[in-house]
């Protein structure tokens, strides 16, 4: 007998015995809406993490010197040294001088302003581009100029979009607007990504008193690389300090690799949980089509009669079975789709956080191969028993 | 020419706890091509073991059984249900239809485990009910019909996949005499058109409908000839008794 027909005759004992069907796909629904709506949690999650965390740049590494617990200290020509000396890791630098200080627009007040001195790479070591006027240059560092950049929020609520060439006040300093930045976080918001200013390293380093440059960040040449820059820069570092307190150096790529596969590690272990209930759907598949063989005796020893052979009684339950397991699987499918889409409304209204849940093609091929697989493995036994009955036992039978 | 249906020295037992029973007792008997066989005993007599041996639905303990020339003995499982498609029409008592199944479907059954094309299937089964007069109900289910309908319904199955022998087991059994008689002339009918037909009762005035009697009692073959001679209606504890009436 062809499979074509035995899936025929399948659909048909389905479709007569509705409910039966679909009380007997439950456990099958269940565990594969609950792998896929698990999978894409973490998907979503994973997704999430790597784009707040590539804001922050993850092909910086942040040199963090305290300042504490060594009598050496490193300079900024030193830290440019150690970069031009290590092309095959390093691309370029910046010293970054976090300021605190009210800042000033006029008359009015930004609290959550973030301002920060940088060298003149720094915005192509993050990614940022200038949208008007122009970025901060070697002159302005050089000779310590009271300039700054600002960000679009500012730029937008401030000055209407006009803000080249107007002043800004940080702390009793006034400083004047070379440049905008472009508009870089989806939305601009107060003490967002866009609501910053940037002067020159030195001219931050002059007006908030500090002699030392406690903080760098280095853009490596190959990301995939982090990690040997890392050390790289690490070695560079001991040479001058001889002590692996003194500094710190983290990257951004490296904390997000640990995170994300914690993340998976997480989902795993649910995502197998929810499998457990693939296999108690499966024996209820067994159950149901042991059942279903011993109520279909008469059936069989009919079938027998008129010249079915062993193999095409087994075929017949098997992917019956099958068909059955595959078709809960599909609903699962199905039902893991909405309850994702729902999942992520539910995040972004009660949350506030724009993770969106999203199944993975992997996933869904997993969860249709499993559960094809469950049917056939679970519908063997049945359909074993039901190809040996002897014909003559199974015609009898009422 | 050989027979089509040959048992030679043919014996069954069976293990019922520690006592063995001998259902078949050293058959021989042969039926040619285009008889019409009536198999007659009553209950414990053989006949239903006669019946499924020379259905392929078991094998005998001991002899031979040639069908068609093929020792069923030697068969396996699958050679048997393959021999049973393509060489047996079976009719039973109890109609045997599948009743999730409309009479089309049940009818085109042993064609579909024949390997026979979708399209071909459909309309020798469509012939088969309309020569049973069912061709205004192909699309009904088995259980919407009378018993005398299911009845032509099976015979339509049995006649479909163009048989050698065709095994009709107490086929009037669960049918009023009425009905009953009208499927005797159905299988007068079949054995017409130069079927080879083989009735399995208990009853002596269904077994005379046949041209031919094997009487069967306590395994043994007691009367195999004409069905219209005396003794033929007679078995052995009765002709102790004195003749039937």
């Amino acid at each position: 007998m062809k499979l074509s027909e035995s899936f025929r005759l399948a659909l048909k004992n389905i479709v007569a015995s509705k409910v039966r069907t679909l009380l007997t796909m439950l456990g099958i629904i269940i565990g594969v809406t609950a792998v896929i709506v698990i999978v894409g949690l973490g998907n979503g999650m994973e997704k999430y993490m790597t784009d707040s965390f590539s804001d922050m740049g993850t092909n910086l590494l942040t040199v963090m010197i305290p300042g504490r617990g060594s009598s050496r200290s490193v300079s900024v020509d030193q830290m440019y040294t150690i970069v031009a000396e290590n092309p095959e890791y390093f691309d370029q630098l910046s010293p970054t001088v976090s300021m605190s200080g009210t800042v000033k627009i006029g008359t009015e007040t930004a609290d959550s302003t973030s301002v920060t001195g940088v060298s003149e790479d720094y915005f192509n070591m993050a990614g940022y581009a200038v949208a008007s006027g122009r970025g901060l240059e070697y002159v302005d560092v050089a000779g310590r100029k009271n300039v700054c950049v600002i960000g679009s929020y500012l730029a937008q609520t401030y000055y209407s979009g006009s803000a080249v060439g107007q002043t800004i006040k940080v702390g009793a300093n006034k400083l004047t607007i070379v440049g905008v930045m472009a508009q870089e976080a989806d939305e601009m918001e107060s003490g967002g990504t866009d609501d910053c200013i940037y002067l020159p390293y030195s001219t931050a380093a002059r007006l908030s008193g500090t002699g030392t440059i406690s903080s760098y960040s280095i853009s490596v040449i190959n990301e995939d690389a982090i990690s040997e820059s890392k050390a790289a820069l690490e070695s560079a570092l001991y040479q001058i300090f001889e002590d692996d307190d003194a500094y710190m150096v983290t990257s951004m790529a490296e904390l997000l690799d640990t995170m994300t596969s914690m993340i998976n590690v997480l989902i795993i272990v649910l995502a197998l949980i929810a499998a457990i209930s693939l296999v108690v759907g499966g024996i209820g598949i067994m159950n149901i089509m042991l059942v279903s063989v011993t109520e279909r005796t008469k059936e069989i020893g009919i079938r027998k009669a008129l010249g079915a052979k062993e193999r095409s009684i087994m075929q017949q339950f098997v992917i019956e079975a099958a068909t059955t397991s595959t078709l809960g699987g599909l609903l699962g499918i199905a039902f893991g789709y909405l309850l994702s889409g729902i999942a992520t409304l539910v995040i972004a209204s009660l949350l506030e956080v724009d993770m969106a849940v999203t199944p993975t093609f992997g996933s869904i091929l997993l969860a249709v191969g499993v559960s094809v697989a469950i049917g056939v493995v679970f519908g063997y036994l049945p359909a074993k028993k039901a190809a040996r009955l002897n014909p003559i036992d199974a015609l009898r039978y009422d | 020419m050989s027979a089509l249906i040959e048992f030679q020295d043919v014996s069954k037992l069976y293990q019922m706890g520690d006592t063995t029973i001998r259902a078949a007792d050293h058959i021989s008997m042969k039926i040619d091509a285009g008889e019409f066989v009536a198999i007659v005993g009553q209950s414990g007599s053989g006949k239903s073991t006669c019946m499924n041996i020379i259905g392929c639905l078991d094998v005998p303990t001991e002899g031979t059984y040639l069908l068609d020339g093929n020792d069923v003995g030697q068969m396996n499982k699958n050679q048997l249900a393959a021999i049973r498609n393509r060489k047996l029409g079976f009719i039973f008592q109890q109609y045997n239809l599948l009743p999730k199944l409309t009479l089309l479907e049940n009818v085109e059954v042993p064609l579909m485990y024949a390997g026979v094309p979708r399209a071909e299937r459909q309309e020798r089964a469509r012939v088969a009910l309309e020569m049973m007069g069912l061709g205004d109900k192909l699309r009904q289910k088995p259980l919407q019909l009378s018993g005398g309908q299911q009845q032509r319904v099976s015979i339509a199955r049995a006649l479909v996949g163009e048989p050698a022998v065709i095994l009709a087991d107490e086929p009037t059994g669960a049918l009023d005499s009425k009905t009953g008689r009208e499927v005797l002339q159905i299988l007068h009918d079949v054995h017409e058109a130069g079927n080879t037909v083989v009735l399995i009762t208990h009853d002596n005035s269904i077994a005379r409908q046949a041209q031919r009697i094997i009487r069967l009692e306590d395994g043994r073959v007691i009367y195999d000839g004409n069905s219209q001679a005396p003794e033929a209606v007679v078995s052995a504890s009765q002709t102790e008794r004195g003749p039937v009436q």
